[in-house]
């Protein structure tokens, strides 16, 4: 089983919605006993840095129980949007630390002429490097992005699809059993549905 | 590079889809769930609804079609009419919709575009703004299904709403909409340079050129399409339909 995890950070109907059209088992779980039986995670998140990491910390345990579950149990979990930019280190939105379990960090869109922050809207995502996770995706897949902060990784390496919007960024991440992707897969038609196949196998 | 947005914006009017002239003249175009299936397999980018008797009747969103169709659409959806609390737009957006169009209401309470922005962040607001062309020609903008007149100039309006905290703007020429006729470009330029959050133009869409028009000269940052898509051509009956996404990029890029 799948949990989405609610920590009241966002638009979980429609993740929900997509798990169950492709026929993958998947609930949203906001109780501790729960989420310790799930096989993988989904960890959503739409607002900001600092309020997605002061809720995660708010929760009794949930901190400590997702630790356990992603760095010792080694269960895939899937950070999505905002869910991915906390995997990284730290993000110039906010001063709290992120998860810290991808190195990187997420930064603001410059102030540009004609490109309009947020990046919203759908664009196309490049291979960067192999992944389970890009399982049977063309090269030049579309996803719908929206987005006032973008990620780079430390390790090129754990990019496993880049963005361009002004410049290249990252728009999905990988380090062994962690994933996270900026756009949102569960609005991204049958990209984003293969996308969450591919997670359901891995 | 981001694609231009084209978005097919749908009328609900109880349970049913319609299509207006002139915000008038309602054609039945057919039951909501199935069309936005047809839409689902069409792979559009986005898809708007908008009730448009909710505020008429004084009445709450329809949650239980908004459900339906949030069930069928793999694609980002909004929805306005009849919100009036932040309650409203917490259900709908819980539905598995990710943004709220304010129009009517946001005349009535100024803060409830503020407060669902603080809450959900400013890409979950639209502010839905409709203009009719008075008969001195001067454009103002109304609420209420265009059956109020508010007296703002379109310009001052959206500079409004852009300040409240709104994320986009959907401007509506209720004197194209329904037309066929080609935006009114001097009307959507005029926001478009007012404003730096991205404009949604609505209403006169007929043509692929009318799109590259308004996208071009007028700096729209998306494009609404209401007769286009649910129609086989002007004056012909219904047929749920999208222009091919080749020609899209290639006249819009």
């Amino acid at each position: 089983m799948i949990a989405i995890i609610n920590y009241g950070m966002g638009n979980l109907g429609s993740m929900n919605n997509m798990f169950k059209r492709i026929g993958v088992k998947a609930s949203i779980e906001s109780q501790l006993g729960r989420i310790e039986q799930a096989e993988k995670l989904v960890l959503p998140g739409v607002g900001s840095f600092d309020a997605a990491m002061n809720r995660l910390n708010a929760i009794t345990g949930l901190r400590d129980l997702l630790e356990d579950k992603v760095m010792n149990e080694k269960i895939p979990i899937l950070g999505v949007c905002l869910g991915m930019q906390i995997l990284t280190s730290a993000s110039e939105e906010g001063r709290q630390p992120g998860l810290g379990w991808i190195k990187g960090e997420a930064k603001r869109f410059p102030r540009h002429d004609t490109l309009k922050v947020p990046h919203m809207g759908w664009n196309i995502a490049s291979r960067e490097s192999a992944s389970l996770l890009t399982k049977n995706i063309g090269n030049e897949s579309r996803y719908y992005f929206v987005h006032s902060y973008y990620v780079r990784v430390d390790n090129q390496s754990h990019s496993i699809m880049r963005t361009h919007y002004g410049f290249g960024f990252d728009s999905a991440i990988g380090n062994k059993n962690i994933y996270g992707v900026q756009f949102h897969p569960e609005k991204s038609h049958r990209f984003g549905m293969q996308i969450l196949k591919n997670f359901s196998e891995i | 590079m981001l694609r231009t947005r084209v978005i097919p914006t749908l009328l609900l009017r109880g349970e049913s889809l319609v299509k207006t002239v002139r915000f008038g003249k309602f054609t039945y175009v057919g039951d909501p769930a199935n069309t936005v299936r047809i839409f689902n397999e069409l792979e559009v980018d986005e898809l708007i609804f908008l009730d448009i008797s909710a505020s008429k009747e004084g009445r709450e969103p329809n949650f239980k079609v908004l459900e339906d169709i949030a069930n069928e659409c793999f694609m980002p959806l909004g929805y306005g009419g009849g919100i009036s609390s932040l309650r409203h737009a917490q259900t709908i957006l819980e539905i598995g919709f990710e943004k709220i169009a304010i129009n009517t209401q946001s005349f009535v309470n100024k803060e409830l575009i503020t407060e669902i922005a603080d809450v959900y962040g400013s890409q979950a607001v639209i502010a839905s703004i409709d203009v009719k062309t008075g008969f001195f020609g001067k454009p103002s903008v109304r609420s209420l299904g265009g059956k109020l007149n508010k007296k703002y100039d379109p310009v001052v309006w959206a500079k409004e709403v852009e300040s409240l905290g709104a994320g986009e703007i959907l401007l509506t020429c209720i004197d194209r909409e329904g037309t066929w006729n080609g935006f009114d470009l001097e009307i959507v330029k005029s926001v478009t340079e007012a404003v730096s959050i991205p404009v949604i133009a609505h209403g006169g869409a007929g043509s692929i050129e009318h799109l590259r028009q308004v996208v071009k000269k007028a700096n729209a940052s998306a494009v609404a399409l209401g007769s286009m898509v649910v129609f086989q051509k002007k004056g012909m009956g219904v047929l749920v339909n999208f222009p091919d996404r080749e020609v899209l990029e290639e006249v819009l890029s």
